[in-house]
């Protein structure tokens, strides 16, 4: 169980590690096109060799890789910042007409194709990649909502509870100071598996023409441009799709990872 | 049931075995479906593209050439003064649903065209008409305000087809005509069908039926193709795939002209570029080779002007945009935008356009001019772009024949307003003597090219992708049309 975290840790590291180094150097300026120098073959001097418009395909997928990631965190980071202060709050008012409001609105948007709403959304407010970011981050809401009411239910009959409550402290204190760490592990794996869906989501608009506009790069629009290329530069498309799933293969393995290391009942039963 | 015909009609090829006969029906593929089947009253090419010739026909019609030859109007005589127009129509002539073409029907669609209230897209065409007059059943004469030498040139229009008060009501939905093929069926979003027309007054077709479709997605459009799902597609959306149906015995391609001017369409009432300096940069900016060759993959003749490369009228102005960005930088600092501007590209969807933006961009990147891309799709170009001139460069290719005279429209959507233009333009429909014409047209392309009104790329290249057997087809495409009058299988 281990080597899925090692591999999925090494696989995300790197392109986490692309994007970074991308700030401070690419190989080649992707803004520059040399159409003499289009569709060549991976070679010494282009590593993954160059696209349609001569654009160097390994500056692109480091440049891409930056969007992916800012997109998928960016998201990520909504669904948190929104969806756990609302899950908090529900349990803690647990059963009330307030914490109905919430979760059934949670299941209102939960119950609709996130893809086809992005769409939707990106479609009528113009696609842009912060619009891509607040349309795919609406969809994490839910779901850290959900998981964190679900999650910190239970707490609130444990005794530490029941004791700060003696202590006198109030339903947003507790939820801070001891509901919320004892479900950060959780929030954790949550994340990292939203994280990878988040790029995949990212790739999905961009492919369609709905997320970061040229000529800020983008996997999904490097796939969909090189569409038409396959039968003649097959690397065109095979290299922002490898970069896709290698980076998603990576963080599923990860979360489950996690999930394994901070899960106390599976230790259990191994050992 | 249909299991059992198929299967007694395969037993029945297979006892004739081998007597080869050829093939009666085509599958013709074109990019976009049209939105009505009016030519008449809709502006959108794929209208024509589907029924000129085949349903509709005209006083005069284009050859796959571009000549202008008889069409309906078996001869015409012009009058001394070039004023009047006494066509002779063809005799025997019905329209589909059975009633007789004769002079009535054509002063009827004539004289609708050209009404106050009239929704022809091409109203210009019809402008110098003062009156249109039945001398008797097959005899028609055109009065006109002044001689117009394009006349007989824009009578072959398909916005000049003629139509039949008869059928006028339900002509977008069942278009009712006098041509070599019916309209059949109409499956919207998927096929369109036409089949012979056997009363047909001219030399008949030889093909039996004719589907077309519509398919715009490149990737889509490439594996029609190659799956031999249609026989023929006209207008090949994706240029980097000739090579490989080039190479492949079972398909020819045609590369043809069009008459598509495709332009940088510059919005000439927007700061900044209603000074003529930051035009003249952006013109000196873009590398049309560059656009041909990336977005084009080399189909493409660079255009100086706007104004069709193949024309015997065609002046080379290439020079006066010639790609230099140094210049273009300093032209940029004498308009006073030493740190460049920011502008909207909005790009509609064919490649010619998306990809031709990117580089685009990033040319005038290069002399510091950042145009911010956004694609947008057909019906938002149209709303967006073309009605609420709400934008500061688009790409998109003029693909009317003869079509500088928008020029001298102020209105329209690239809101160039020239006086000195606008009465060339009255100046050269007065003028009927081609030498007079020729010299007109030459200064009217000067114009435009010298005010850099709109960034000019290239002559959009027509790809026709077809199976190795299919015969006469057009190469080039004089207007937007597929004619299968006389297209036919090789045995």
């Amino acid at each position: 169980m281990k080597r899925g975290l090692i591999i999925g840790s090494f696989l995300s590291l790197v392109f986490m590690g692309l994007a970074c180094i991308s700030f401070l150097w690419v190989p080649y300026d992707i803004e520059t096109l040399e159409i003499a120098n289009k569709l060549k073959k991976p070679n010494f001097n282009h590593w993954l060799g160059t696209d349609h418009f001569g654009r160097d395909i390994f500056s692109m997928i480091m440049m891409g890789a930056r969007t992916s990631i800012a997109v998928a965190l960016l998201a990520v980071g909504i669904g948190v910042a929104i969806g756990v202060p609302l899950g908090l709050f529900s349990a803690a008012r647990r059963g009330s007409f307030i914490d109905e409001i919430i979760m059934r609105g949670n299941d209102l948007i939960f119950a609709f194709p996130s893809l086809v709403i992005a769409i939707l959304i990106t479609a009528v407010f113009g696609a842009s990649a912060v619009n891509a970011i607040v349309a795919i981050g609406i969809f994490n809401i839910p779901v850290f909502a959900r998981l964190t009411r679900a999650a910190a239910l239970p707490l609130w009959e444990r005794d530490f509870v029941l004791s700060a409550r003696v202590c006198g402290k109030s339903e947003a204190r507790i939820s801070i100071e001891h509901i919320f760490p004892n479900i950060t592990n959780l929030m954790i794996v949550q994340g990292t598996i939203q994280f990878s869906l988040g790029i995949l989501a990212e790739a999905s608009l961009s492919y369609i023409g709905l997320g970061a506009q040229p000529p800020t790069a983008s996997w999904g629009r490097m796939l969909a441009d090189a569409q038409t290329l396959v039968s003649i530069a097959p690397h065109v498309a095979l290299v922002p799709g490898l970069a896709i799933l290698l980076m998603v293969l990576g963080l599923n393995l990860m979360g489950d990872g996690l999930r394994d290391l901070f899960d106390p009942r599976i230790k259990v039963e191994r050992t | 049931m249909r299991n059992l015909v198929f299967t007694v009609t395969a037993t029945a090829v297979a006892l004739l075995g081998g007597i080869a006969s050829a093939q009666t029906d085509i599958t013709v593929a074109i990019q976009l479906e049209p939105p009505n089947l009016d030519p008449t009253g809709g502006a959108a090419q794929a209208i024509d593209s589907v029924l000129y010739s085949n349903v509709f026909e005209g006083l005069t019609r284009f050859e796959g050439d571009g000549a202008v030859v008889p069409g309906l109007a078996k001869s015409w005589d012009i009058s001394s003064d070039g004023t009047v127009y006494t066509f002779n129509l063809n005799s025997g002539v019905m329209f589909h649903d059975g009633t007789s073409m004769d002079a009535e029907d054509v002063k009827f669609s004539l004289d609708r065209a050209r009404s106050e209230d009239s929704t022809n897209a091409q109203k210009g065409l019809f402008s110098g008409i003062t009156d249109v007059s039945v001398v008797n059943s097959r005899t028609v004469k055109v009065t006109l305000d002044q001689p117009n030498g394009s006349f007989l040139f824009n009578m072959a229009w398909g916005d000049a087809v003629i139509v039949a008060p008869e059928s006028i009501e339900n002509i977008a939905s069942n278009p009712i005509g006098t041509g070599a093929f019916t309209f059949s069926d109409w499956v919207q979003g998927d096929r369109l069908e036409l089949v012979r027309n056997d009363s047909y007054w001219g030399t008949a077709a030889v093909l039996e039926s004719a589907t077309f479709r519509f398919i715009s997605d490149p990737t889509a459009a490439f594996a029609a193709v190659m799956a031999e799902d249609v026989d023929v597609f006209v207008g090949f959306p994706a240029p980097e795939n000739l090579p490989q149906f080039e190479a492949d015995a079972r398909f020819q391609v045609l590369v043809g002209n069009t008459e598509g001017e495709t332009i940088l369409s510059t919005n000439n009432k927007m700061p900044p570029f209603d000074n003529l300096l930051v035009r003249k940069a952006v013109a000196h900016a873009i590398d049309r080779q560059a656009i041909i060759d990336g977005a084009m993959f080399g189909y493409g003749t660079p255009i100086g002007t706007h104004f069709a490369p193949h024309n015997p009228d065609y002046v080379d102005l290439l020079g006066n945009s010639s790609y230099d960005p140094a210049k273009a930088k300093a032209l940029l600092v004498e308009a006073g935008f030493p740190d460049g501007f920011s502008t909207t590209l909005k790009l509609p969807p064919p490649s010619y356009a998306r990809r031709g933006g990117e580089i685009i961009a990033s040319q005038l990147r290069q002399v510091g001019i950042n145009a911010e891309i956004s694609n947008l799709e057909w019906s938002q170009w149209i709303e967006e772009v073309f009605k609420a001139k709400d934008f500061g460069l688009s790409i998109v290719s003029h693909t009317e024949p003869m079509d500088i005279g928008i020029y001298a429209n102020p209105e329209y959507y690239f809101q160039y307003d020239n006086p000195v233009f606008q009465a060339l333009m009255i100046e050269l429909n007065a003028t009927a003597d081609p030498v007079g014409r020729s010299a007109l047209l030459a200064k009217a392309q000067k114009i435009i090219s010298e005010d850099y009104v709109n960034g000019y790329l290239f002559e959009l290249a027509v790809a026709t992708v077809a199976k190795a057997g299919v015969r006469g087809l057009w190469v080039n495409q004089p207007t937007a049309a597929v004619d299968l009058t006389v297209v036919s299988w090789a045995d």
